[in-house]
């Protein structure tokens, strides 16, 4: 369907070099006369983006933007270009993240649970989905340390990794309240319960803080390290996003009241009540990361779930993202997941916004993705039409300047439509991997 | 204020409470004009501009807004697209509740393994809210019942999406046998039985020859000689008869065919249910003249049993003829409810047409489910049950803008 002039941009010897996150996308691409939905700008149609280096070069109407003359030109005729598809809460890859030993577990990090040939993943790049915010899960009221995820060809989950400056993987926290995680003691048998664990184990972080700080840099002095406390103060000092699970309206007051209390940073995740409190929310500047789901209940909590939440939230004001929490919703109906919030009320431009550059804020890495802008990385996804239509096809998914699904590719299509075989882990991505197993056969 | 006017929609539904779960039967269902710039009527080629007319909950007539005069005192409902009133061809609303609690859950008792006597219209609650929500998106008929997770769980039924009690909403009482093959079956317990897929196809066949057994002892001509009633018997032995067919719930390519297997063996007749790997076993479903109520594509669970669907089934199985219908089936936890609607708007983007994929949750589904004389088409004499949208009805942003049942208007909130 869509034309490219050049073969594979993994090179033989880049592989060498270790890890695939290395790989450079040197000769630049051009997608040229495809519909633009950049997101942070109006549409531009017939548009063309220019990708140099992984990053959006440049992106303009097709008749004032200039392709380089060594592009790789792709024709985009017909095809909508959006960003690649931010998902705020994701579980695919099959990590685990605290045990049953206790309620709180800020030591444990889901990266060292995943395992990045899960065909999850690859069904979410069907899915059109660059990044995700793979969580552990919601019953414990604090389960683990997140970890944001690019959707790159991947052998580890180094791969995977966002870092910062300092070349540490970034991530969240996740924490829950409500029902899910009441359980049997050392677990909360009551919200009430629930919330004086939370500010128990926050009060202690704020002492062991207070020991650090008195030290003075004096090993004598110093507390011995806990890793426990070291999570929550990345927490406490606004390193870490807390992601939320709730649901009830008076647990996502709950989440705010705590919130306010510590001072840290929160974004709160389902919210399937927050159409009660929309006004309190905006009011609070809480960001609110939706579900859509096909229907109420299921259990007690989400018994008054609206398909028209996000819409409720935009019109009141408040920052709205909406999520797979892929079992949950598949990845690779994330799109059809804003249809639904449109057809609830949502307007179009925020339900693409909540499916990319709300969720890139909310994750705080909207510098570097959510929109086609200059300087951004180029992830991006090519559609068959409209991204709200049943029958648009992600045609194509690009991180960092490299295609990591191409539907026409039997493979791939293997997982974006499934059939026998696709709920297998995926094979290595590594370039030379295929080679070296048959080298020992 | 459209757009506001949807989302308060929205929010009352989601506000909705028991008492406004089910619709009242009136005294005479009113006289009803439906108007639509497309009518799928599914016994015919679409009616540009097309009216159908329901009168004492029955159509009367359906044909050109042009040729048929607005009769006099009719209510009158227009919208762009009108289609029969959806049929979901499996479900457990009803049975089972959106609130999943031990009080709304009764679709599957595990006390024995194989209990084809319990019948669902002993637990069907037509006030339970899902049903509400699943009409709301046009669906008017439901097969309900005893969910997958026991060998034989109970007998099905088919009703309608409208009542107070369930002599107002059953359209067949007994509609089929659920039975469930591969990993669901175990009882989950390593002592009980069935603990393998062998000991799941024996344990269906000995139930079989027992009946037979049974069968031919009431043949006997001396009344001493018969045996006492036997409710299990009885529902198997109208399995033996051709009066129920089972609704076989099996995943694996081997589990299909252990199904038609059986089906041969007994004479009987059967319906595949879920079926993720059909695609593999499309020629022998095909040469048993076996129809497939096919998995919602978008079912918790991608794993497991389940992990090989594919959103191009129901269109590979329909290219082979085989009959095919698309269900909202069971889902234990959230979303509770799965919606036929959208699950029939994976098929029509993944290789069917617009009237093929709507074939899956009108006429096709009625003729599988041995309803087509009263639902699933728009023609004379059928039952008067009409869904309009405002667009393409699988279109994620169009909207269910009403719903008729007997020629009731139940809903007319954009949905």
């Amino acid at each position: 369907m869509i034309k490219t002039t050049s073969t594979r941009i993994c090179l033989f010897a880049a592989c060498l070099g270790g890890s695939l996150n290395a790989i450079a996308q040197e000769r630049p691409i051009a997608f040229t006369n495809a519909e633009l939905l950049p997101i942070s700008g109006p549409p531009i149609a017939p548009g063309t983006i220019i990708v140099v280096g992984g990053t959006i070069a440049a992106i303009g109407p097709a008749a004032a933007t200039t392709v380089p003359a060594n592009a790789e030109t792709i024709d985009c005729t017909g095809r909508v270009i959006m960003p690649g598809l931010v998902d705020t809460h994701s579980h695919v890859g099959g990590g685990w993240g605290g045990d049953a030993s206790g309620p709180i577990q800020p030591d444990v990090r889901i990266l060292d649970s995943i395992n990045v040939r899960d065909s999850g993943f690859r069904k979410a790049r069907a899915g059109g989905l660059t990044t995700l915010n793979i969580m552990p899960g919601s019953g414990h009221l604090l389960s683990g340390q997140t970890i944001y995820a690019k959707l790159r060809k991947a052998s580890t989950i180094d791969d995977f990794a966002i870092r910062d400056a300092a070349g540490k993987p970034l991530g969240g926290i996740k924490m829950a309240n409500g029902t899910n995680s009441q359980k049997d003691a050392p677990f909360p048998g009551t919200r009430s319960k629930s919330a004086a664990l939370v500010r128990q184990k926050f009060l202690k972080a704020q002492d062991y803080r207070r020991k650090v700080a008195e030290a003075n840099g004096d090993a004598a002095k110093l507390p011995d390290r806990d890793l426990e406390m070291e999570g929550l103060l990345d927490v406490l000092d606004g390193r870490i996003v807390v992601h939320h699970h709730c649901h009830r309206a008076d647990d996502i007051m709950t989440v705010l009241r705590l919130r306010d209390e510590f001072g840290f940073k929160v974004v709160l995740h389902h919210v399937s009540e927050a159409w009660k409190v929309a006004e309190q929310l905006a009011k609070a500047k809480a960001p609110c990361s939706v579900i859509v789901v096909d229907s109420p209940g299921g259990k007690i909590e989400a018994m008054d779930l609206s398909l028209a939440t996000g819409a409720v939230l935009e019109k009141a004001g408040a920052p709205v993202a909406i999520h797979t929490d892929d079992p949950v919703t598949d990845s690779r109906l994330f799109l059809r997941t804003a249809g639904l919030a449109v057809r609830a009320g949502m307007s179009r431009e925020k339900a693409l916004e909540a499916l990319t550059l709300a969720g890139a804020t909310m994750l705080e890495l909207d510098a570097r993705i959510g929109s086609l802008a200059v300087g951004k990385d180029a992830d991006l996804i090519v559609l068959s039409g409209d991204p709200l239509s049943v029958q648009t096809k992600v045609l194509e998914t690009w991180v960092e300047g490299e295609k990591v699904f191409d539907r026409d590719d039997p493979e791939d299509r293997l997982f974006a439509v499934g059939g026998y075989g696709a709920g297998r882990d995926q094979k290595a991505h590594g370039c030379c991997t295929d080679e070296r197993l048959s080298e020992t056969k | 204020m459209r757009a506001c006017s949807h989302v308060l929609a929205f929010v009352l539904t989601a506000l909705a409470v028991a008492a406004q779960a089910h619709v009242p039967a009136a005294e005479a269902p009113p006289l009803v004009a439906v108007y639509g710039d497309v009518v799928h009527t599914m016994a015919g080629p679409p009616i540009e501009k097309g009216v159908v007319v329901i009168d004492g909950g029955k159509i009367t007539l359906v044909g050109s807004a042009l040729d048929i005069p607005v009769p006099p005192a009719a209510r009158v409902v227009r919208g762009k697209i009108v289609t029969p009133g959806l049929i979901d061809a499996h479900t457990a609303v009803g049975l089972t509740g959106y609130l999943n609690q031990d009080q709304d859950q009764d679709q599957l008792d595990k006390g024995e393994p194989i209990q084809p006597e319990l019948r669902a219209i002993d637990s069907y609650n037509p006030r339970e809210r899902l049903i509400e929500w699943v009409r709301g998106f046009g669906i008017t008929t439901i097969h309900t019942g005893h969910a997958p997770g026991a060998l034989v769980s109970g007998q099905t039924m088919v009703a309608k999406t409208i009542g107070e009690t369930l002599d107002d909403a059953v359209i067949v009482p007994a509609a089929m046998v659920a039975v469930t093959l591969g990993d669901d079956a175990r009882p989950g317990d390593e002592k009980k039985s069935p603990g393998t897929r062998s000991k799941a196809v024996a344990m269906i066949r000995g139930e079989f020859v027992k009946t037979q057994d049974y069968l031919r002892k009431l043949g006997l001509g001396d009344p001493e000689k018969r045996p006492d009633r036997d409710l299990r018997r009885e529902v198997f032995a109208d399995v033996l008869r051709g009066k129920l067919p089972l609704l076989v719930t099996v995943n694996r390519a081997t589990d299909i065919d252990a199904a038609l297997r059986i089906a041969k063996e007994f004479g009987i007749r059967i319906v595949l249910d879920s079926a993720a790997e059909a695609y593999l076993a499309d020629d022998r479903i095909k040469a048993a003249g076996v129809p497939v109520i096919i998995h919602p594509s978008m079912r918790r669970g991608g794993n497991g049993e389940t992990e090989n669907i594919s959103f191009e089934t129901t269109a590979m199985l329909r290219a082979k003829g085989i009959p095919v219908a698309m269900q909202s089936g069971f889902e234990g936890y959230v979303p509770k409810t799965r919606v036929a609607l959208f699950e029939a708007a994976i098929a029509a983007a993944n290789g069917l047409t617009m009237e093929q994929a709507l074939a899956t949750i009108t006429s096709d589904a009625a003729a599988i489910l041995g309803v087509a004389d009263r639902v699933g088409s728009l023609r004379r004499g059928m039952d008067g049950d009409v869904a309009v949208f405002d667009g393409d009805p699988f279109e994620y942003t169009s909207h269910c803008t009403a719903v008729v049942i007997d020629g009731r208007v139940v809903s007319e909130e954009p949905r």
